[in-house]
């Protein structure tokens, strides 16, 4: 092995492990469950004081009738971005553009729906 | 003579004090390592995947120093009280209910309670981690932007904080920890950098950046050390 393709190989491992990019499964899991619920039908755990409640991802007539670029930009910029509750956060610190795109193909699939139009 | 006497004197002073505070340290790392590292981790890094955060049992301790105030964790760890309603990873304290899901008590464990003796070692040892130090030094407690009526609006409304924290016991949101404790646990300035960015202290963690501009910042934190006084916890 050449000491070029040595040092390539090596940097590989020292590359930062938060550019990696998580499942959209494992990221829902993580981060929306807690207030979407276990099983996606807006009925999270921390739901019980709060003014607003948390969409019903499962529920195709709602969520069908927002496009991939609302839900797209509600993930990253938060409620407010889309005239909804400050109560959905803005997530563009925690996921990458394409963790987001992956999450909306994910919501799609929850749903059972596609965009309107 | 009498000038070589002193030094002698206060070398055999320091050699007589420097044992017991070194073995007070020592005594709080061997606690440590042999009470707390299954569920905290004392070395760090913080967790740098999904897989590493969903494993956490128990909040990193390896900046503790510059995160918790000394005087709260001395009391705490001898008389422990859950401070993260649903646990830590609360998806493995919690099921679903037919409201909402629900913290599932029976797989929440009591934090081990630590005598005086131990728990002031305890202290000791954990003021001495001082990870990220940097971010607590760039950020500066201002106690005299007074929060008024606004802290409560700005925690539950503007912010949204209470979604997953409670201001009150049983108010609020239990997948983060409770808030009505937090100015008398931790220190203005961790809370601040926090804030700020809680992906510069733990990437994967679960609390959003909502981005808060500094002066509210100073606010939010003014409002959680004015709940603190009203002391729900006692």
């Amino acid at each position: 092995m050449s000491k070029t393709t040595l040092m390539i190989v090596c940097s590989l491992f020292l590359l930062p492990v938060t550019s990696m990019a998580e499942s959209a499964a494992d990221n829902y899991r993580t981060y929306c469950m807690q207030c979407h619920g276990m099983q996606g039908n807006g009925m999270g755990a921390n739901i019980q004081d709060m003014s607003v409640q948390p969409r019903d991802h499962t529920d195709a007539k709602s969520m069908g009738a927002r496009t991939d670029a609302e839900l797209f930009k509600v993930i990253k910029e938060g409620g407010l971005a889309i005239n909804k509750s400050a109560l959905m956060p803005p997530w563009d610190s925690t996921f990458t553009d394409n963790e987001i795109n992956d999450l909306v193909k994910y919501l799609r699939t929850m749903c059972k729906c596609k965009q309107p139009g | 003579m009498k000038r070589l006497l002193m030094p002698a004197f206060l070398c055999s002073l320091a050699a007589i004090m420097t044992p017991s505070i070194a073995s007070a340290d020592a005594d709080g790392s061997a606690i440590l390592q042999q009470q707390c590292v299954s569920c905290h981790s004392i070395t760090g890094p913080a967790a740098p995947t999904l897989t590493a955060l969903w494993q956490k049992k128990g909040p990193d301790l390896f900046y503790a120093g510059n995160k918790y105030r000394s005087d709260w964790l001395e009391t705490w760890l001898q008389k422990p009280k859950r401070i993260r309603p649903a646990g830590m990873f609360y998806m493995d304290h919690i099921k679903p209910g037919e409201k909402r899901d629900m913290v599932d008590e029976s797989t929440l464990k009591e934090h081990v309670k630590l005598t005086a003796a131990d728990a002031k070692a305890v202290v000791l040892a954990l003021s001495a981690m001082k990870t990220n130090s940097a971010l607590i030094k760039a950020e500066k407690h201002d106690a005299s932007i007074a929060p008024g009526p606004l802290g409560e609006m700005m925690f539950d409304k503007i912010y949204g904080c209470m979604a997953c924290h409670q201001i009150e016991p049983g108010y609020g949101g239990v997948t983060g920890p409770e808030m009505y404790t937090a100015g008398k646990r931790l220190t203005p300035e961790f809370m601040l950098s926090y804030i700020r960015s809680p992906q510069a202290w733990d990437p994967k963690i679960w609390m959003p950046n909502k981005h808060v501009p500094d002066a509210n910042m100073q606010k939010l934190v003014n409002y959680t050390i004015h709940l603190s006084k009203e002391n729900f916890d006692e």
